[in-house]
């Protein structure tokens, strides 16, 4: 059962869940904030879009295509 | 076959090049009308690199008065047009390509343009992400980028500029025939749609060129100046096969611009992976750590090329009327505005701006059958 830090705040999520779903169940459930300020979530599901494009640990990942591990930082934020 | 006067000049084609040429003349008060078919032209697929090119003395000429326009438009250009004199920097891998910088810089200092070799570890001090051991470069200060779908939007909205959605089916001379079987007419028409100019004038060399190029994520700004391989200028500019250069450009939103790659005798626009490969691994091999960038996007296009790199801009002369503004291969958004100057001065019967002989559509079409 993963413990992550979600935009520097704990959250626990069950084993199996997306980056994707936890941006649901623990933030706003946005991914980034486009270069107009708009929040931007993921859409496709599937990694095609793009636009779930968030930073895991320091590196840019697609949120629908990775999972949840335990010690994982995930920032949303700018 | 009776035709509407639809205005005092039709332009076909709404990318940089007709945007310009329709930008010019409305500023001179000429009702222009403008018609796009809505296809994925080279002025959305391109990079919007401006700058000065020294394949040839005409080329340099067309060049060097074309950025010297856009850096005198660059003031009026909305933020969207994201325009930036950031400058290109040749890189030379080896010693015969670092005898090409110094020649380059020669021919382009006794032309006036501001450029400085950059030797050996200097290379690194002014873009530290590249790699070691290159020999050197090439450093033009005043060429810059932009982007040009928005800037041709830009153009397009001139007082006295009419846009309209239609495909031409036909042209005579001064007449256009759309889709929808409606003959309009003008003093004259202009042509600036790439290279679908051949599907209405068969007879003009025009010859796609594809190209890919990806563009990345956005990270923070590692990157300052364009950067091109000089191989671009020894090797791969002169090749009839596939051909990748590598091509990298930093775009304001911190994403990078991938290029370039070269491909004849297709107008499939599929993306074709071994080719983005051989772009892309061409592309680390000047600068390793793209390879830990994500990629969002890679696309293509098709560069209009005529047989002697050249555009053609000029009246048609078999067609009296009818006026061309084709041919710009892959520096169509460079050379906009000094088309859209030539062919003004020539639609007035003026005295253009730099000679326009060499960039006149007879040398491939035959002497005017007109007056």
């Amino acid at each position: 059962m993963p413990d992550l830090t979600l935009d520097g705040r704990p959250l626990h999520v069950a084993a199996g869940t997306s980056v994707a779903a936890a941006l649901a169940l623990g933030g706003d459930g946005c991914s980034r904030t486009s270069v107009s300020g708009q929040r931007r979530a993921p859409l496709c599901g599937m990694g095609i879009c793009q636009e779930c494009r968030v930073s895991i640990d320091g590196r840019r990942r697609l949120a629908c295509q990775t999972l949840c591990r335990d010690g994982m930082q995930v920032e949303t934020r700018p | 076959m009776s035709s509407t006067t639809a205005a005092d000049v039709i332009v076909i084609g709404a990318g940089i090049i007709g945007a310009a040429c329709a930008q010019s003349l409305a500023a001179r008060g000429l009702r222009v009308l403008v018609l796009d078919a809505g296809l994925h032209g080279a002025t959305a697929a391109g990079m919007g690199h401006l700058l000065v090119l020294d394949d040839n003395p005409a080329e340099l000429a067309l060049s060097q008065y074309s950025l010297q326009r856009w850096r005198e438009l660059a003031p009026r250009l909305p933020e969207a047009c994201a325009y930036r004199s950031n400058g290109t920097l040749w890189l030379a891998a080896n010693a015969e390509e670092m005898a090409v910088a110094e020649h380059k810089f020669n021919v382009l200092q006794a032309q006036g343009v501001t450029c400085e070799l950059v030797a050996g570890r200097a290379v690194r001090q002014r873009e530290p992400a590249l790699r070691e051991g290159l020999e050197g470069g090439l450093l033009i200060n005043d060429d810059g980028i932009l982007y040009a779908p928005a800037t041709a939007g830009w153009m397009l909205e001139t007082t006295g500029i009419d846009q309209r959605r239609a495909r031409v089916s036909a042209v005579e001379g001064n007449r256009v025939r759309l889709d929808s079987g409606q003959w309009l007419s003008a003093e004259a028409v202009v042509l600036a749609n790439g290279i679908q100019a051949v599907d209405l004038c068969p007879e003009l060399p025009i010859e796609p060129k594809k190209g890919h190029l990806l563009i990345t994520d956005r990270y923070p700004g590692t990157v300052t100046h364009t950067l091109v391989e000089l191989g671009y200028v020894t090797s791969a500019h002169n090749a009839s096969g596939p051909s990748t250069a590598c091509n990298i450009q930093p775009r304001p939103t911190g994403q990078l611009f991938i290029g370039a790659s070269r491909q004849f005798g297709t107008t499939d626009p599929a993306v074709e992976g071994w080719m983005l490969a051989r772009m892309l691994k061409r592309a680390t091999e000047y600068m390793p750590d793209l390879a830990n960038l994500n990629g969002i996007r890679a696309w293509t296009g098709f560069r209009a090329a005529s047989p002697d790199g050249l555009p053609l801009v000029g009246r048609h002369p078999q067609q009296d009327g009818l006026w061309l503004a084709v041919g710009h291969e892959g520096l169509g958004v460079t050379t906009a505005p000094a088309t859209a100057d030539l062919l003004s001065a020539q639609l007035f019967d003026e005295t253009p701006p730099l000679a326009a002989c060499p960039y006149l559509p007879d040398r491939f079409l035959g002497a005017l059958a007109h007056a």
